[in-house]
This record gives structure tokens, sequence and C-alpha cells, in this order.
């Protein structure tokens, strides 16, 4: 009932934010143009003050990124007619950007949602195929939150490809074809370049591709552990570790490479190596983040009385592990890019410094230091309302996470979480919430034969 | 010490000595020690023992070591002598910090390591030349052994341990 009240307010968050995110040419240069007003005389000083900040850690390359976002730099040094010609340019550049805005919210709510079913079959996965004895209790959950990855992966597709067929590109601008003809102005060489796997079908088929493959395990192995509660031997267990070593070593290629596409190129200018990882790590907390919630709401329910504390200690673990994995990657793609401040890669951090200090660097408060001091204590890790808040604010992080790495290539510096953005959450969040309980009432929550729900039972740590 | 003497109970398997542990707290009698060649798991709990405060110690040597990284590389790259290296920005620590943060990390993990084994060694009390205390060679092979005071209720006592499964009961005057 909730997750379909959150459906219906977020879609009217969400077909508000498209609504209003239409604006004339004329409104927008209005709104620059009040926007510079209510800063008064302040350029002078905003100009120094970007200069100081330039200093810090891109003196080299200041002016290019400046040239790019930065509303008072473009004024200076420029004769009057030039300013005009800017200020045209200018503004056509914000209305852009203002347009992407609904479609990147959008996009950003229904990745997060669809990596945490993702991050769970992974980890499930991981189960099978280090034949834990402590989890299977859990696996029933998991199997219920991983019902919600076939759906959320097909509308990230979707959301994609409306972008590119209604949204004039908003969130992929390699997917313009203009940008590799080399006969229209917007040709655009390094993207050119890429095209070979930057092409939109390319793009949709490895999507289907990626998909079809995690499909095939989540089906196999859920139909495996159904049928292991009423067998007399072991074989369906059997099977379901085998494939779920097949399916780990498929699922980190294609992890790596949908975090490419779906991600990554966003930014067609840039590349990390270990961009993929940073993914995984992230999905990978969610993921246990939310195992945990619904373990602790169900059991709260009287659902599961065989889990018991150590249970959710084990779980609070994994948290606590990949937290910290998560902000190792996190720190060590930053300090790479920061140390070496090539032009062509830091710039991804300066636009993010500069237009997103604060969820650049509330992000790692809420996804580091946040668990690292709360779930550190032995504890705490028992407690169940200590969980669920630690949960919550990780989950905000690494929403905060995703955001960072769509909005600043989508909207740059036009960004804010608002009506959009909230109702996109909140409209994913129902969807997820109504897929993801409706699968759990589909099959007991004990699985009854694994050969290790003995000991899951009687795990204690 | 009045306890001038103990009681030996040795036993040969670690369950059936944590029933005798069970059943010796349950007379309230009081366990001086328990000797054993190997952990054995939930012993610490069924004798009453308090909880290690290890962990917590270690984590303020974490933050000492933490502090120490801080503060001498703000005196040494920043205050002391803020050189132009290779375009690094020298100005201010935060300005400069990515830079510093595996020598943080490596500093805390450093202090919060060695710090918790100097303190276990002391609280322990071990040290390369010290005396070894077991009473029994047995006991690092595979006898366990539980020492109990005597307070002139040495019949009583040994009818209980004897009743627990002990394979040897021996009375011990010990020497102070």
């Amino acid at each position: 009932m909730t997750s379909i009240i959150l459906m219906i307010v977020g879609l009217i968050g969400v077909g508000y934010g498209f609504a209003t995110s239409h604006h004339s040419l004329e409104d927008v240069k209005e709104m620059i143009a009040a926007q510079e007003a209510g800063h008064g005389g302040g350029h002078e000083a905003e100009t120094k003050a970007h200069v100081v900040a330039g200093v810090e850690d891109h003196s080299d390359n200041s002016h290019k990124a400046n040239a790019h976002d930065a509303l008072a730099d473009t004024h200076e040094g420029s004769s009057h007619a030039d300013a005009v010609d800017h200020d045209e340019e200018h503004a056509e550049h914000v209305q852009h950007r203002l347009a992407n805005r609904p479609w990147a919210a959008l996009y950003v709510a229904a990745f997060f949602f669809f990596m945490i079913a993702l991050g769970v079959l992974a980890f499930y996965a991981v189960q099978y195929a280090a034949q834990a004895g402590w989890s299977p209790l859990l696996l029933r959950v998991m199997e219920g939150i991983t019902a919600y990855m076939l759906p959320g992966a097909l509308i990230v597709l979707l959301i994609a490809s409306l972008s590119h067929f209604i949204g004039h590109d908003a969130i992929f601008n390699w997917m313009n074809p203009e940008m590799v003809d080399p006969d229209s102005e917007k040709f655009d060489k390094l993207v050119s370049g890429k095209k070979g796997w930057l092409n939109y079908w390319g793009f949709l088929i490895r999507g289907l591709i990626f998909v079809g493959g995690w499909y095939l395990y989540r089906h196999f192995s859920r139909k495996f552990s159904i049928a292991q509660d009423s067998a007399d031997d072991n074989r369906n267990f059997k099977k379901t570790f085998r494939i779920s070593a097949g399916f780990l070593v498929f699922f980190l290629y294609t992890e790596s490479m949908m975090s490419w596409d779906w991600i990554m190129s966003v930014d067609p200018h840039w590349f990390s190596t270990l961009f993929g990882w940073y993914v995984l790590a992230g999905m990978m907390v969610c993921g246990i983040t939310v195992i945990s919630m619904i373990t602790i709401y169900l059991k709260s329910l009287g659902l599961l009385p065989k889990v018991n504390d150590s249970h959710i200690h084990d779980l609070a673990k994994f948290m606590f592990g990949f937290s910290i994995f998560w902000t190792y990657l996190w720190f060590s793609q930053f300090m790479l890019i920061w140390y070496s401040n090539i032009p062509e890669e830091v710039t991804y951090f300066v636009t993010r410094f500069q237009d997103y200090q604060l969820p650049f660097l509330g992000m790692v408060a809420m996804n580091f230091i946040f668990p690292l001091l709360i779930l550190m204590n032995s504890d705490y890790k028992r407690i169940p309302w200590f969980v669920i808040m630690a949960g919550i604010v990780i989950l905000c992080g690494h929403y905060i996470d995703i955001f960072n790495m769509i909005m600043p290539a989508t909207v740059g510096d036009q960004w804010a979480i608002g009506i959009p953005e909230i109702g996109s959450i909140l409209l994913f969040a129902g969807l997820f919430i109504f897929v993801v309980f409706t699968a759990l009432t589909k099959a007991p929550l004990e699985p009854k034969r694994n050969p290790f729900i003995k000991e899951s039972e009687h795990f204690h740590y | 010490m009045e306890a001038s003497k103990v009681i030996h109970a040795i036993y040969n398997d670690d369950d059936v000595l944590m029933n005798a542990v069970k059943k010796v707290k349950a007379e309230r009698h009081h366990i001086e020690e328990i000797y054993t060649p190997f952990p054995v798991h939930g012993l610490d709990k069924a004798m009453g023992l308090a909880p290690t405060r290890i962990a917590i110690a270690s984590f303020m040597y974490g933050c000492v070591g933490l502090t120490v990284a801080v503060v001498m590389m703000n005196f040494i790259m920043i205050e002391d002598w803020p050189q132009n290296i290779g375009g690094k920005p020298s100005f201010s620590y935060i300005e400069n910090m990515p830079a510093f943060v595996p020598i943080m990390f490596e500093l805390t993990v450093f202090f919060a390591a060695h710090l918790m084994v100097i303190t276990f060694y002391l609280r322990s009390t071990m040290w390369p030349f010290k005396k070894a205390e077991n009473p029994d060679p047995r006991t690092t092979d595979d006898h366990f052994l539980m020492e109990i005071a005597v307070h002139g209720n040495e019949n009583e006592l040994t009818d209980l341990l004897k009743e627990t499964g002990a394979v040897e009961i021996n009375l011990i005057d010990k020497a102070h």
C-alpha cells in the first residue's frame, strides 16, 4: 500500500519535473539575468574566489574548465559584441541543461535501485560459491530483492533509449549522430574515435546481453532453490553452486562493461580504469545494506524467527567492510587523478569540486566516516535500530554517489535536489518495494533442505 | 594469600572441561586458573571472565597515530619549509591532503597494531626470558587443567571434581 502511494506521489513529482523543464530561450536569459542581478556587484569577488579555488588542484587548467561553466568568467575581457554572442550561447547551454534535469534525475534514481538488486544478486552468488554456512536463512530475502533486477535493468535501458529518441540525447550526448558526423559543426573528434564502442545500437545490444545473462542466473538459481525445498537429494544445490561460480565470472566482466556503458559514458571524454570496481563496491554496499534492512524489518514482523542477532552482526560487518572498500576505490581513483593532474582526466574532478562541493565531500562523510565510526563497535552491530540508521545514511550517501557520477555531465552547474529528483526516488522506491515484497510472498521465507540450513539456524558469533 | 593449597583437576576433553567449569561455578567455588593447550570456545563466558578492552585501547592508539601523522606532515611540509615540489599546493594542509593520506593511513595502522600488541604483552606479562608458568607440561599438548583454591573443603571438592570426570586430581602446596 505504501509502495503504491510512493509510486503515485513519485510519478506526480516526475511529471512535474518534465512539465517544468522546458524553458524557452527568453525565459532562460531572464533567469540568468535575475541570478546575476541577485549577485549584485559581486562579480569581482566571485572571480577571485574562483582563482583562489583554482590554486587548490588545477591551476593549469582552471581556465579551460571555467570557460565552460563559470558564469562570471565569460564576461571578462570580451568586447561588447562578443559578450552578446556569449550570452546567446550561454543561455542555450543553460537551456539544454535545464531540459536534461528530469531525465538525469529519473536515470539516477532508476540506476540506484537497479544497482541494489544487482549487488544483491552478486552477493547471493558469492554465498553459494563460497558455501557460506551463516547465510542460508537469508537466501530467500536476497532472492526477493533480486526480483527487481530484471525490471530495474530494463527500466534503466528504457530511460536511456527514451532520452535518445524523445529527450534529444539528454543523458548520453554521444548518442547524438551529429557528434560523429565530420560535416556537422557539433563534430567531436574524440567521441567519433570511440564510436566503435559508443553507438546507440551497440549500447542497447550489449545492455540486453548483460541483463539477459544476469536474468538467466537469477531465474535458474531461484528455480533450483525452490526445487531444493522438496527434493530428496542435494542435486539442485550442486547445480546452483556450479552456475553461481560461472555467473560470478560473467558478472565481473559484464559489470565492468555495464559501468562504462551506463555511467562512465555520460562523460565520453573521460575514462578511468578502476571505474568498474568502484561502481561494483558501491553496489555491493547498497545491496548488503538493503538485505540487512529488509531482514530486520521481516524479523520485526516475526516472519524470520530463526534469524538471530549474529546474522545481523555479520551483515553489519559486511556493510562496514564494503563501505571501507568503496572509500578505498573512491580515494584511489580521486588521488591518482588529482596527483598527476593530467588535463584530460582531471576536468572530471574539477567540475565536481567547483559545482558539487557539498555533495562530493558530503558523500565521503556519509559513506565512510559515518559507517566507520558507527559500525566499528561490535555491540552496536547487533542493535537493529543502529543498523537501520547506519543503513539509511549509507543508502542516501550512495544515492548521492550516483548523483555525482551522472549529474555533472548532464545538468552541470544547474543541479539541485528538488521535486524531479525526490519524485524519481519515490517512484522507484515504491516500485522496488512493491516488486520485492511481492516476490517475498511467492516462496516460504526459510529454505527447507539447504545443506547448510542447520548451521545457519545455529549460527552464532 | 591464605589459599596456599590448590587442587589441580586434570581433564582430557574440552567438552568435559566445559561441563566441569559450569558445575564448579554452580557450586560457587572460585576457579583460580584454567590451562588449556588451545583456545576453548566459550570458556571465558563459562568462567565469567570480563570481556577484553584491548580493542578500545587499539582504537585510541590508532587515533594517536593519525594525530602524529597529521602534526608531523603539517609541520614538515607546510609550516617549516613549504617548498614547491612538482606544483603540489603546499599553502595549507588541507590543499595537499590527498598526498598525505597514504602516510596517515599507514601510521594509524602502525600505531594501532604495534601498541596493541605491546599492551597485550604487558597485560599478560610475557617477555622473551620469562619463566614458563604452566603447572604441568601436558597442558600444552593434550590435557586441560583446572586450578581451584582450597579453603579447608578438600574432600567435598575432590568428590565434586571426580563427579565431573576429572582423570587426575592433585592437591598442591603452593610455595609463596
